[in-house]
């Protein structure tokens, strides 16, 4: 058993065990502190697969932002610090065999995954942000051109339209949420202004 | 990373994949589903980090795509929360089973 295997098991447990406490807090301040836990373990497995700039993002993006977000949010909605809504019964029953039943599948799935060519690594280092920020930009690769002369096939990394996509998109979604969560002006104000 | 393989990054995040469904087939509290949403999304990531991982045909397009995936699972919780807000204005709770005003 080597490091990476024990690495990996450490945060395997470490995300296991808080995407539970997640489920099963009845509090959502005590859930939000699970899911912090479950981001950073997620972002640990990155930096085990090798992703670095990924694992930073994750931490960034989803532990500095959206949970932050998160917790904004409950303390915004939330009538008590504690207060939760109890479920039902038979929704746990219901979740519960939908949820196991997906799991199942998807590790019988994963059996076949681990039969097909290709699920051995290398140990290549995967390509960089600066990879990737070519790719997004649509620049081809810098130097396609073999050693001998051989005209290599442009790599088609062109991520250009998705990259534009995704900015037009969180442009919207900026608008959109200043729009949603402005501040309301009282009906006596709105007659007077 | 040789030795590990590709099955326990799949199990894992068939795990967290589980465990979201769970989250927004039980939870009451529209935060709590939002969390539900986050630990799919999550799963989702695991599994395209680890094909970047494995699969020497998808380097780049594994974590391309986690990438985007990062950036829309952000802007959804923004716009979520904002809902939210919204809801919570009207109807002074965030219990989902009182949203039931478009009913027909």
């Amino acid at each position: 058993m080597n490091l990476t295997a024990v690495l990996f098991a450490a945060t395997a447990a470490v995300v296991g065990v808080s995407a539970l406490g997640v489920v099963l807090s009845r509090s959502v301040v005590r859930a939000a502190v699970w899911l912090l836990f479950t981001l950073i373990g997620v972002a640990v497995i990155y930096f085990l697969l090798g992703a670095e700039f990924l694992g930073a993002a994750q931490l960034i993006v989803y532990v500095g932002g959206t949970l932050v977000l998160m917790v904004f949010g409950v303390m915004l909605t939330n009538q008590g610090p504690f207060a939760g809504i109890p479920p039902k019964r038979l929704e746990w029953i219901l979740g519960g065999s939908v949820a196991g039943g997906l799991f199942a599948l998807l590790v019988v799935a994963s059996f076949s995954a681990v039969r097909s060519p290709g699920s051995v690594a290398d140990d290549t280092p995967l390509p960089g942000i600066e990879a990737m920020g070519t790719g997004f930009l649509g620049i081809p690769e810098a130097d396609p051109r073999k050693p001998d002369g051989d005209p290599a096939p442009p790599r088609a990394t062109q991520y250009l339209l998705p990259f534009e996509i995704v900015s037009v998109h969180l442009l919207v979604v900026l608008v959109a949420a200043a729009y949603l969560a402005r501040a309301k002006r009282r009906a006596s104000e709105g007659v007077r202004s | 990373m040789n030795a590990l393989g590709i099955q326990p990054f799949l199990i894992l995040a068939a795990f967290l994949f589980a465990c979201g469904i769970l989250c927004f087939a039980t939870k009451r509290n529209a935060i709590g589903l939002l969390m539900g949403v986050e630990l799919v999304l999550n799963a989702a990531n695991i599994n395209l980090v680890a094909a970047a991982r494995f699969v020497p045909s998808l380097k780049l397009e594994g974590q391309v795509f986690a990438i985007l995936v990062i950036v829309l699972a952000a802007a959804e919780a923004a716009i979520a929360l904002a809902i939210f807000l919204n809801f919570y204005n009207n109807q002074a709770t965030v219990n989902v089973d009182d949203g039931s005003e478009l009913h027909g």
